[in-house]
C-alpha cells in the first residue's frame, strides 16, 4: 500500500499545483487580488506537504526493499547499508525527478512561509510560475515515468545500486546539486512574475537575491564535491573532465554567478533591470537543461532516446514550453519594463557588467560545445565528442581574464569611481606577479607549460587584489562588514582554486609501472615500495587490499589502494589511496595482476591539489558568509521595529 | 550618455560577444573535436595519422596481451566486420575485459594500429556502442533469415 499512497500523494500534489497556477494567475485581475494572494500561499504549502509525503514513501519503499515496487527491484538490495538504500532511491532516472519535483514544490512552500515583505502580487504570481513548473513535472511522473510503478510477480533479489554510487559523499551530492538546480527555479518565477506585472525594481532584486544566492551557494558545493568524488573514485588522478554531465552543473553555476552579481547591481542601484531578468531565465533554463542532459539518456546517443522516447520527448517538450514561453512573455512584455538608472564607466556597476559579459561568453561556449555533438548527431548522423582539448583551448584564456578583472571589479566603488583606486594595487600585485613569473621561468616551466605558467602568477596576483578590500575598509578586521568578508572569500576562493590547478599542471609527478611484491620504484623524489597484497571482504564485496610504502626526506606513509569485487549488481572497482600531506596529496591505484605475477600500480604526488577543492568550498562559505549578513540585518531590522513596544511595556 | 542609448549600446555588446564566443567555439571545433568512428568506418575513411578521433566497438576475446614492462596493453577492437589494433599505456577502467564495449580516444600510427590515450569503459555493464549494438543486431536479423 504504499507505492499506492506515494501515487495518491503525487496526484493530490500535482492537483495542488494546477489549483496554485489558477489562483496564481487570476491575482491579475485587481478584483480577484485580494480574495486569492492568501490562497495561493496556503496551496502551495499543502502542495510541498504532498510532495514531500510522495518522496518519503518512496524512500520507505526503498528502505524495505520492497521488490515488488519495479523501482525498487531495478536499484535497490537487501545487502546494501541503510545509507546506500537510501541513496539508491535518488540514484535513478524515476527517483531523482522525484526528488527534483519536490525541491520544486518546497521552494515554493518556502517562498509563501519567508517573503512576507515582498509585493503581494509579485509574490503571488511567483508563486502561481512556481506551480506551473511543478505542474508539468508533475505530469512528467504520473505520465512517462512513475516511480510507483508496481512489478508483477514481484523480484526475488534486487539488482542492487552501481557500486562506483556507493560513497558517503556522492549518496548527497544528487539532493545537494538539485537543491543548486531547483532552487534557481524561483529567481526564474519571480522574473515571470516581474515580467507579467511589468514592476523590476529594487524591490523586486532584493527579494530574489537571497533565492539566487541561496541556490549558487548549493551548485558551489555539488560541483565542488562532484569534482572530488570523480577525482578520487575514477582513478584517472583528473578533477575536471568536461564530461557533458559535469557541464550540465557547471552551466547553471556560472549563470547563476551572472545573476546574483547582476541583481546586486538592481538591489544596490537600480540599473540592469532587463538584463538581471533576461540572467534570471536563462539560469533556471540552463538548470533544466542540465536536468535533460543527465536525465533523458541522451548523452549516451541520440538513439538512446528511442529507447523510452516518450521520456525524452516530454522533457523536452516541457524544456520548450517553460523556456519558450518566458522568452515569449519577455518579448512581448520588456517594453513595459522602464529603464532604471544608468551608470558611468569607472563603477563597481561597470565591473560587474563586464564580469557579466565575460560569464556568458564562456556560457555560451560551453553551452555550444555541450549541445552541438548531440544536434550534429541528430541532424547529419556524424558522431563527434567535444572532449577537454576543445575546452581547454578556448575556455583557459577566457578564464584567466575573467579571474582578472574578478577583483577589480570588487576594488571600485558603486556609482563613481576614480581609476586611480585601482593603481596602488594593481601595482603590488603585479610585483608578486612578475616575482613568479621569474622564478617559474628560472625553473623552465615556461617552454614545458605556458599555460599553467601564466595561471599560477595571475592566481597569487589575484589573491593579491582580493584580499585588497579588507585594507580599504580602514577598519579592524573584526569589524568589517560580514557581507564584505563574504564577497572577499568568495573571489579569494576561485584563486585558491586556479592556484591548485595550476601547481597540480606544473609540478605534478607520476608513476606508471608494474611490481611485485618486494619490488620498489620512484616517483619524482618519492620512494614507492610496494610491500604485499591481501584479502579483505565487506558486507557485499570482496577485495584485494596493498600495502605500498612511499617515502621521502625521512616521512614515510603506507597507503592501501585496493580493487574491489562488488557482488550486487557484479563490478569490479579499484580503490584509490589517498594520503593528504600540507604540501600535496599522493594519489595511488591499484592495476589488474598480471600473468607474471606482477601488479599494475599508478601513482601521483599532486603539490596542493587540495587547493582545488578547498577554494570551491571556500567560495561557497563566502557566499554563506553574505547570506547571514543579510538575515543579520532583517533581524535587526525587526528588532528595531519592534523595540519601542518594549519600551511602552517597560514604562506601563 | 542617455539612458536610452546604454541600454541598447549595452545590448549589441552582449549579443556581439556571444556571437565572437560562437566563431571562438567553431574554430575550435575545427581543431579539435573527435569524431567517433566505428572499425569499419575507421577502415573505410583512411584518416591522417595525427587525427584525434574516438574509435568505439568490442574488445575482441582472446585479443588482449599485455608488454614486458607491464603496463602497456594491446588489443583488437571490432564491430563484427573489421578488426583494428589497439595499444594503450595505463591502468585500464574497471569496467574494461574482452567482450564488452569500449571507447578509445586516440590516433592512428604509421603502422596502423590506433594509439589511444584514453580508453573508455562505460558505467553500465548492459552498455554497448549504439552502433554496434545496431550493426550487431543488423547481423543477428541476417543470420535469422539464413
Amino acid at each position: 500500500m504504499i507505492a499506492e499512497s506515494g501515487l495518491i500523494f503525487l496526484w493530490l500534489a500535482a492537483m495542488m499545483a494546477l489549483l496554485q497556477s489558477l489562483f496564481g494567475i487570476s491575482v491579475l485581475n485587481n478584483r480577484l487580488e485580494n480574495l486569492f494572494s492568501g490562497a495561493v500561499k496556503i496551496t502551495a504549502i499543502i502542495q510541498a506537504a504532498l510532495a514531500l509525503a510522495a518522496f518519503a514513501m518512496l524512500l520507505w519503499l526503498f528502505m524495505r526493499v520492497d521488490l515488488s515496487v519495479m523501482l525498487v527491484a531495478e536499484n535497490d538490495h537487501w545487502a546494501k547499508p541503510m545509507l546506500y538504500r537510501l541513496a539508491a532511491s535518488w540514484g535513478n532516472h524515476e527517483g531523482s525527478m522525484l526528488l527534483w519535483v519536490t525541491i520544486l514544490s518546497f521552494c515554493g512552500a518556502l517562498l509563501a512561509l519567508f517573503s512576507g515583505k515582498s509585493d503581494q502580487k509579485l509574490l503571488s504570481l511567483a508563486l502561481g510560475s512556481q506551480a506551473f513548473l511543478a505542474l508539468g513535472f508533475f505530469a512528467f511522473l504520473l505520465f512517462v515515468s512513475n516511480p510507483f510503478t508496481r512489478l508483477n510477480p514481484p523480484a526475488s533479489e534486487g539488482l542492487g545500486l552501481n557500486p562506483l554510487l556507493q560513497d558517503p559523499g556522492l549518496a548527497f551530492h544528487p539532493p545537494t546539486l538539485y537543491l543548486g538546480y531547483v532552487g534557481l527555479s524561483v529567481a526564474f518565477s519571480f522574473a515571470v512574475a516581474a515580467l507579467l506585472t511589468g514592476k523590476a525594481d529594487r524591490d523586486f532584486a532584493k527579494s530574489m537575491r537571497v533565492w539566487v544566492l541561496g541556490a549558487w551557494v548549493f551548485l558551489t558545493i555539488g560541483i565542488t564535491a562532484g569534482s572530488y568524488w570523480a577525482y578520487y573514485e575514477l582513478g584517472w588522478g583528473g578533477f575536471w573532465f568536461w564530461d557533458p554531465v559535469e557541464n550540465a552543473a557547471l552551466m547553471p553555476w556560472l549563470a547563476a554567478t551572472a545573476l546574483f552579481h547582476s541583481v546586486s547591481v538592481l538591489a544596490k542601484r537600480d540599473a540592469l533591470r532587463v538584463w538581471t531578468l533576461v540572467l534570471a531565465v536563462t539560469a533556471f533554463s540552463m538548470s533544466m537543461i542540465g536536468t535533460f542532459l543527465v536525465r533523458s539518456g541522451i548523452l549516451v546517443s541520440v538513439h538512446a532516446f528511442a529507447v523510452d522516447p516518450w521520456r525524452g520527448s516530454f522533457i523536452l517538450g516541457l524544456l520548450g514550453l517553460y523556456i519558450g514561453g518566458a522568452l515569449a512573455l519577455f518579448a512581448l512584455k520588456i517594453g513595459k519594463i522602464h529603464q532604471g538608472n544608468h551608470f558611468v564607466l569607472p563603477s563597481r556597476e561597470a565591473g560587474l557588467v563586464l564580469n557579466n559579459l565575460f560569464l556568458g561568453v564562456i556560457l555560451a561556449i560551453v553551452l555550444i560545445g555541450t549541445l552541438y555533438p548531440l544536434l550534429a548527431e541528430l541532424i547529419s548522423g556524424e558522431k563527434l565528442s567535444v572532449g577537454a582539448p576543445y575546452f581547454n583551448l578556448i575556455i583557459t584564456p577566457l578564464a584567466l581574464l575573467l579571474c582578472v578583472l574578478m577583483p577589480l571589479g570588487a576594488l571600485l566603488r558603486w556609482k563613481q569611481d576614480n581609476w586611480m583606486t585601482l593603481k596602488w594595487p594593481i601595482q603590488i600585485s603585479a610585483y608578486f606577479f612578475i616575482i613568479i613569473e621569474y622564478a617559474l621561468y628560472l625553473k623552465g616551466k615556461w617552454a614545458t607549460a605556458p599555460m599553467a605558467s601564466l595561471a599560477f602568477g595571475v592566481a597569487v596576483a589575484v589573491a593579491v587584489l582580493c584580499i585588497w578590500p579588507l585594507f580599504l575598509q580602514k577598519k579592524k578586521l573584526w569589524r568589517i562588514r560580514l557581507n564584505v568578508w563574504g564577497m572577499v572569500l568568495a573571489h579569494l576562493g576561485i584563486a585558491v582554486t586556479l592556484c591548485g590547478i595550476a601547481s597540480t599542471e606544473l609540478f605534478s609527478k607520476e608513476l606508471l609501472t608494474a611490481l611485485k611484491p618486494g619490488q620498489q620504484a620512484n616517483m619524482g623524489s618519492w620512494r614507492v615500495h610496494f610491500d604485499r597484497v591481501m584479502p579483505d571482504m565487506g558486507s557485499d564485496w570482496t577485495a584485494i587490499v596493498s600495502d605500498i610504502r612511499v617515502e621521502r626526506w625521512g616521512h614515510s606513509f603506507t597507503l592501501h589502494p585496493a580493487l574491489r569485487h562488488f557482488t550486487n549488481p557484479v563490478t569490479d572497482t579499484s580503490e584509490t589511496a589517498l594520503k593528504t600531506t600540507e604540501a600535496g596529496q599522493l594519489y595511488l591505484v591499484l592495476g589488474q595482476q598480471a600473468d607474471d605475477g606482477r601488479w599494475q600500480i599508478r601513482g601521483w604526488w599532486k603539490p596542493l591539489v587540495t587547493f582545488i577543492w578547498g577554494g570551491g568550498f571556500l567560495t561557497a562559505f563566502g557566499g554563506i558568509l553574505i547570506l547571514l549578513d543579510r538575515l543579520w540585518e532583517h533581524l535587526q531590522k525587526r528588532r528595531r521595529k519592534s523595540r519601542p513596544d518594549e519600551r511602552q511595556r517597560l514604562f506601563l | 550618455m542617455q539612458a536610452k542609448h546604454q541600454r541598447l549600446i549595452l545590448g549589441i555588446i552582449a549579443l556581439v560577444a556571444v556571437i565572437a564566443a560562437g566563431f571562438l567555439a567553431l574554430i575550435a571545433f575545427k581543431k579539435q573535436a573527435a569524431y567517433f568512428y566505428t572499425p569499419t568506418d575507421a577502415v573505410k575513411a583512411h584518416l591522417p595519422l595525427n587525427r584525434n578521433i574516438r574509435l568505439g566497438g568490442m574488445v575482441e576475446r582472446g585479443s588482449l596481451t599485455r608488454e614486458k614492462d607491464g603496463v602497456t596493453i594491446h588489443f583488437l577492437v571490432t564491430d563484427n566486420y573489421q578488426k583494428i589494433p589497439v595499444a594503450y599505456r595505463g591502468i585500464v577502467p574497471d569496467l574494461f575485459r574482452e567482450g564488452s564495449g569500449v571507447v578509445a580516444d586516440g590516433h592512428f600510427e604509421p603502422s596502423g594500429s590506433f594509439m589511444a590515450e584514453t580508453i573508455l569503459a562505460k558505467h553500465d555493464e548492459r552498455y554497448m556502442p549504439p552502433m554496434t549494438q545496431q550493426q550487431a543486431a543488423a547481423t543477428q536479423t541476417t543470420l535469422q533469415e539464413k
